[in-house]
């Protein structure tokens, strides 16, 4: 498991255990994401800060994990590092997550960019 | 200056990791600037993926050739592998996918193209001899060492 999950006020938090999230565990992120958020708050932030590498096999994963929660429920991420947030930001998907530079951030409900 | 380093490793995604983060390790030797190094990453990854999920897709996976050629102002990355050839022999367009629409409409993929040649400064793409040679190009200013 690359995943570990704790609750914050009621929020959940999901961290990555991983340095990169890319082609060859992109499939393995998806399907944990499922079982971490099955039947969860309807708030979940995705703590990227130890992910240092990212590729779009795994920003496709996030965008699915972001669907499996469905629309009562958002992913907000959270810790991005500069590869992971250079992918974001030129694919544009930056303006579909909201993002905050630290898991602090994001549960303090302060946007860091928008 | 001019240096050159290589590597080759089999088309599966595991060993393209490794392979992927050996050229960055080299890239990093030689004091590319670590936000260049990121970007290169990004394209090359994208770049060895498609050879992994499309050249040798549905075969035994090949080799996959990576030389770079590091110059004052600009690196070469050219990829090469014996897979099947980019069909119709022109590289995707790459444009940038739409976001509009609700969410079960987001695109999981097809950012591929779009990364790398964001990314790149010129592309060139060149089938013979029964292999693909594609060939990144990206400027770099180097830090003094």
């Amino acid at each position: 498991m690359t995943l570990t999950s704790t609750m914050i006020d009621g929020t959940q938090v999901v961290s990555v255990n991983a340095e990169r999230i890319d082609a060859a565990m992109a499939i393995q992120f998806k399907e944990d994401m499922r079982s971490q958020t099955d039947n969860g708050p309807e708030r979940v932030i995705l703590d990227l800060s130890e992910v240092k590498f990212i590729d779009s096999s795994g920003l496709g994963a996030i965008v699915a994990a972001m669907k499996q929660l469905g629309g009562a429920r958002k992913l907000d991420l959270a810790g991005l590092t500069p590869v992971v947030d250079k992918v974001f930001r030129l694919t544009r998907m930056d303006t579909v997550f909201n993002l905050y530079a630290t898991l602090e951030e994001a549960t303090g409900g302060v946007a860091a960019e928008t | 200056m001019e240096e050159t380093f290589a590597c080759s490793f089999a088309a599966t995604e595991l060993e393209a990791r490794t392979g992927i983060n050996s050229v960055v390790d080299q890239l990093r030797d030689r004091g590319l600037p670590e936000t260049r190094i990121g970007e290169v990453q990004i394209a090359l990854a994208e770049a060895v993926n498609n050879v992994v999920e499309h050249a040798y897709a549905g075969n035994a996976p090949g080799d996959v050739n990576i030389r770079c050629q590091l110059e004052e102002e600009k690196l070469s990355i050219l990829i090469r592998d014996a897979g099947a050839p980019i069909p119709n022999g022109q590289l995707p367009a790459g444009e940038a996918q739409s976001l509009e629409g609700p969410l079960e409409d987001l695109p999981e993929g097809g950012f591929g193209w779009f990364l790398i040649r964001e990314l790149t400064s010129d592309i060139h793409y060149e089938r013979s001899e029964g292999e693909n040679n594609l060939q990144l190009s990206f400027e770099i200013q180097m830090t003094s060492v």
